[in-house]
């Protein structure tokens, strides 16, 4: 039940951040806006560990790109949370100066595209976060706790490992294992 | 597997040696230092598998952000906020996108990394051995280029911490396996290993490390702060 409302919440969205891509809608912004915006929040007041002033900024900061950014975003390639996770992301590694994050460049000659067709691609990528969804409900409360702790606790893996008082390689595994059943997942359904 | 060898000109091989989850997990969560992030970045503008990896691993962080439970906080006066400045015509700054020449060698984001170093400038490190330091703002790791000549052993090290080997031209092979351009080799704690650049040509390689590797030879770590290695 929960699962079936979730997955409406999310097509709702991607319908809803699909039109300010497409007409810069902002009424419909207005709404990604307030589904978004306290869920950012609330990522951002963990990842400066309760500093809620920057947060605030970083939330606002994030949601500006958002607007700005929103041609960029393609129904077809990502949802819309997936794609302002990486936005938000990105706006907390810059303001927490660890260094620049390097990124690779879709445009440059050097760059070794993906060899199947677009339009499939785009079939395969949405049913892809139907399942990532569906997997990441049945994955064990081990596996969603150490993901859980990389992204959204922003904690490194040794940290992990001393938080849960459990060798560096039993977290590796873990999150090896958790990865391999995401895969898992991903291709039982590709026959 | 997604990626298939470039059939046609034969010149694009499989990669065969891609990146941990471990290191993907770091880089899609925003916890990755920089200098590792060079090599993860300059590998995924090489390998569409790890890409399609990643894009798995951004959805699992799409996925919390979903479940995330929002303060129930009034929305409205950052909405207002928020409004305004759409209504005032905000308009981003964005930094036009530096191309540098495009030597297919060093695919984006390194190129500009070597671009920011000032270009190409190898250093010699002897027996026709060559390095290049490249410069990131993060001190908790060393990222340089490396040239080995064709057949030519690299000087046999174990390492304190990590290195993570990403080949860009030519090829080496070490007591374990071949690794080519894209390939990526990780190294850590008791591994002694003597990788040695395969016969047909030069080596280049991308070689991040996090602690100094440990010479086997008295001669090679005494020279070591030297060579700045």
């Amino acid at each position: 039940m929960e699962e079936e409302q979730e997955k409406s919440d999310a097509a709702r969205i991607n319908t809803l951040m699909a039109a300010v891509a497409k007409s810069r809608d902002v009424e419909a912004f207005e709404a990604v806006y307030s589904h978004f915006s306290p869920r950012v929040r609330s990522y951002m007041v963990r990842l400066t560990k309760g500093n809620r002033v920057l947060a605030e900024e970083l939330t606002q900061e994030t949601m500006m790109k958002v607007w700005h950014k929103a041609e960029l975003f393609d129904p077809s390639k990502a949802q819309a949370s997936t794609w302002i996770f990486t936005i938000a992301r990105n706006r907390m590694i810059d303001a927490m100066r660890r260094g620049a994050r390097a990124e690779f460049d879709v445009n440059d000659p050097a760059f070794v595209p993906d060899q199947i067709e677009a339009a499939d691609a785009a079939i395969e990528r949405r049913q892809d976060a139907q399942r990532l969804q569906q997997a990441m409900v049945t994955l064990k409360g081990k596996y969603i706790e150490v993901l859980r702790m990389s992204f959204f606790d922003g904690l490194t893996h040794p940290i992990i490992a001393q938080k849960l008082d459990l060798p560096l390689g039993t977290v590796k595994s873990r999150i090896r294992l958790a990865c391999e059943k995401l895969r898992m997942a991903l291709q039982e359904n590709d026959k | 597997m997604r990626e298939t060898a470039d059939g046609a000109s034969g010149k694009r091989q499989m990669i065969e040696h891609h990146l941990d989850d471990d290191m993907l997990v770091h880089y899609s969560a925003g916890t990755l230092a920089e200098g590792w992030s060079v090599a993860v970045a300059t590998h995924l503008a090489l390998c569409p598998a790890c890409r399609s990896n990643l894009a798995m691993l951004e959805s699992v962080g799409g996925y919390f952000l979903q479940r995330e439970q929002g303060d129930n906080g009034d929305v409205s006066e950052g909405w207002n906020n928020l409004k305004a400045r759409i209504e005032a015509g905000e308009i981003e700054n964005v930094l036009p996108m530096k191309r540098h020449s495009a030597d297919p060698t060093f695919p984006e984001p390194l190129r500009s990394y070597i671009h920011g170093a000032g270009g190409l400038k190898w250093r010699r490190l002897g027996r026709g051995a060559a390095h290049m330091i490249i410069p990131t703002d993060d001190s908790t790791t060393t990222v340089r280029l490396l040239k080995i000549p064709a057949g030519q052993p690299v000087p046999a090290h174990s390492h304190d911490g990590s290195e993570l080997t990403l080949v860009l031209d030519g090829s080496f092979s070490d007591e374990v396996s071949t690794f080519r351009r894209g390939d990526v080799e990780m190294a850590d704690g008791d591994l002694t290993h003597q990788p040695k650049a395969n016969p047909d040509r030069d080596c280049i390689c991308l070689a991040v490390t996090d602690a100094p590797l440990r010479f086997r030879s008295r001669f090679m770590r005494w020279l070591q702060p030297l060579l700045g290695i």
